[in-house]
């Protein structure tokens, strides 16, 4: 039985900033919430449309630039967009690839996109990406709470 | 955009520049600039890469049992390779030249799951969009959901081999990613009974999924053979690790290297002195270093790796369905899939079909659940693990002092092995589709469906939102812009 809300944490804890997913999955996972599964890998891909077979609500967090701080949070629909265009697929194309292959409707899902500043190679997290973590992490354990807890 | 001047190293006047920020559906962040003369001919093709520039420092100061773990987080899509090359180096530094039969069948298990996964990912994903719909096609249609729309079995399998990829390497490495499976000497886990006959009751299906993957390629040939047969088609040399008897061995062996003509240059060379047979070049406009055959130079020495070269350097496959799949692709119109750029999809499904026969005929083996994991030696000084990643031949090279810390790492990845053959495929379809005034998306296709056939691994897993859009200039002698085309991100 799958748990009613899988939370997607996409970053590579390497890399500075990017490390911003992965943090905050490590935070959720020290809650040991019943009815939240935490999925962490380095970037978005195919398979993973197969992680959202039996949920309620989806929540992708990643690092992001072009968003205003500390974190933007949008609700994200499946769709045809453009953005797999390496070997990462955003998260509307992962509910896209599961709604094709599946038949089912993708469950409702949200992207929580916090802002970084600096992804360089064996680098900390920065100070304003720390910041903007702490921030995020709120609104995201609200979240995970459950689809009736939702923003 | 000023930087595509600033990474330009020829100042001929009259020359006007084409730039490709980022490829798209090419691991992270690729830049093509083309060179053009007076009359809009192509004078210059250069891919430049972000590589793995500053890795190597990052490993130094590590203790070597760290290392192999520490490596996944190069790349997002092929970790184990990274594992598992490193751990080979770091079985030389723990002084174990052989491993028990638990843990060399638990890490070729590993391997070749890794294989399939990627392979799967690749083509079903990445280079199918571009092969089912045409170069020209719409960019909005060419990617897989445009795939699962006109082909919903199609991705669905793509999706379902990935998965069962991701399954073998979870077993075997304790986590899909990030695994701690392979270890110095060694593994620290086998395979759990129940999760062995998980997996083996799929193995089935995933064989004839990939055999008909390949029989896919094969009438896309035959649909259209002249343009597949010629697209970016040069001749280069060659180099692969082969089995003792010649036989494909994507896990362990000597180097083999052929010469565009097909002839031995030299073979079963011992890899852990790769030096005496292959070198770096360096050039002021790339990060990516330029490897060569020793005994050629650097004009004449690069040379290809990858499943193409694997395929037909190999004397045979040792797994009976794919060796069969191997013979047709080599018989087929005399040989010029095999001598083909886009041959490199056909022989990338035939190392699928093998992988998944090698998972099976590994889950079968009573070895893979034993308990015997480790090895031990006495320490070394050095390490060198080469390994057949999926996109080639992958060299991890480390120096560890008395204090257990690595001192020196060399890595030499698939991409750097492929980065000459890369830059002449991308001049060969400049040449043949670029006017040389404007700017098309089916151009910007084209070239990226030369350089996909290499399935490239451009950067390190650094993926955050927003981060990845594409966008194409067109620029004169002097920097200023007079066309320009864009791909936003997600």
């Amino acid at each position: 039985m799958s748990a009613p809300v899988v939370v997607f944490a996409v970053g590579n804890p390497s890399r500075g900033d990017d490390a911003i997913g992965p943090a905050l999955a490590a935070r959720l996972e020290a809650e040991d919430l019943a009815e939240v599964e935490v999925v962490v890998d380095f970037q978005l891909q195919v398979e993973h449309a197969l992680d959202l077979d039996g949920r309620d609500l989806a929540i992708f967090v990643d690092a992001a630039v072009g968003v205003d701080p500390p974190y933007d949070l949008k609700q994200v629909r499946p769709s045809r967009d453009r953005s797999h265009t390496s070997h990462a697929l955003s998260p509307a194309a992962v509910l896209e690839t599961f709604e094709r292959c599946t038949g089912k409707a993708a469950p409702p899902a949200w992207v929580l996109a916090v802002r970084g500043e600096s992804f360089e190679l064996g680098t900390e997290l920065s100070a304003a990406a720390r910041a903007n973590l702490e921030a995020a992490w709120h609104i995201l354990r609200a979240l995970s709470a459950g689809p009736a807890l939702g923003p | 955009m000023t930087e595509a001047n600033s990474l330009e190293t020829d100042r001929t006047p009259g020359l006007k520049r084409v730039v490709i920020e980022t490829l798209s559906r090419v691991e992270g962040h690729g830049k093509v600039t083309l060179l053009l003369d007076e009359e809009g001919h192509v004078r210059q093709a250069r891919l430049h890469i972000v590589e793995f520039r500053g890795f190597e420092k990052f490993i130094q100061g590590r203790p070597y049992w760290e290392v192999p773990v520490m490596v996944q987080r190069l790349c997002g899509i092929c970790p184990v390779s990274h594992h598992l090359a490193a751990s080979k180096a770091m079985d030389l530094v723990v002084g174990v030249d052989q491993l028990t039969p638990t843990a060399e069948k638990v890490r070729r298990l590993m391997h070749y799951g890794q294989i399939l996964q990627s392979h799967a990912l690749h083509f079903f994903h990445l280079s199918s969009p571009d092969l089912l719909f045409g170069f020209d096609s719409d960019v909005a249609r060419r990617n897989i959901v445009g795939v699962a729309a006109a082909h919903p079995d199609l991705a669905r399998r793509g999706v379902l081999l990935r998965k069962f990829g991701q399954e073998v390497i979870r077993v075997t490495a304790g986590k899909r990613i990030h695994g701690t499976g392979s270890v110095p000497g060694g593994v620290n886990r086998s395979v759990p009974p129940a999760e062995r006959r998980t997996l083996r009751e799929q193995c089935t299906q995933v064989i004839e999924w990939s055999r008909e993957a390949v029989h896919l390629v094969k009438r896309l040939f035959e649909q259209n053979l002249e343009q597949y047969r010629d697209f970016a088609t040069f001749p280069s040399h060659s180099l692969a690790l082969v089995r003792a008897d010649g036989a494909m061995d994507l896990y362990h062996g000597g180097l083999r290297a052929l010469s565009a003509g097909g002839e031995t240059l030299f073979d079963h060379a011992d890899y852990c002195e790769y030096w005496e047979r292959i070198l770096e070049d360096v050039k002021p406009w790339s990060y990516m270093k330029f490897p060569f055959l020793r005994e050629l130079g650097p004009e004449d020495g690069w040379y290809r790796v990858g499943p193409l070269t694997r395929v037909t350097g190999c004397d045979f496959i040792p797994s009976p369905l794919a060796e069969q799949e191997r013979r047709d692709f080599l018989a087929f119109d005399n040989g010029s899939a095999a001598r083909a750029t886009l041959g490199f999809h056909w022989a990338r499904m035939i190392e699928m079909l093998h992988a998944a026969e090698v998972i099976a005929s590994l889950l079968a083996d009573d070895d893979v659940c034993g308990d015997d994991l480790m090895a031990y030696g006495e320490r070394r000084r050095r390490g060198v693990g080469v390994i057949e990643a999926p996109r080639g031949t992958l060299i991890h090279h480390y120096r560890v002092d008395e204090h257990d810390q690595v001192v020196r790492a060399n890595l030499i990845v698939s991409t750097t092995h492929n980065n000459e053959a890369m830059n002449r495929a991308i001049r060969a379809v400049a040449r043949r589709y670029l006017d040389g005034r404007t700017l098309t998306e089916g151009l910007l296709n084209h070239i990226e469906v030369a350089v996909r056939a290499f399935d490239p691994c451009l950067s390190c897993a650094t993926h955050a939102l927003g981060k990845m859009p594409l966008a194409v200039e067109l620029a004169d002698a002097d920097g200023n812009v007079i066309d320009s085309l864009r791909r936003d991100g997600g």
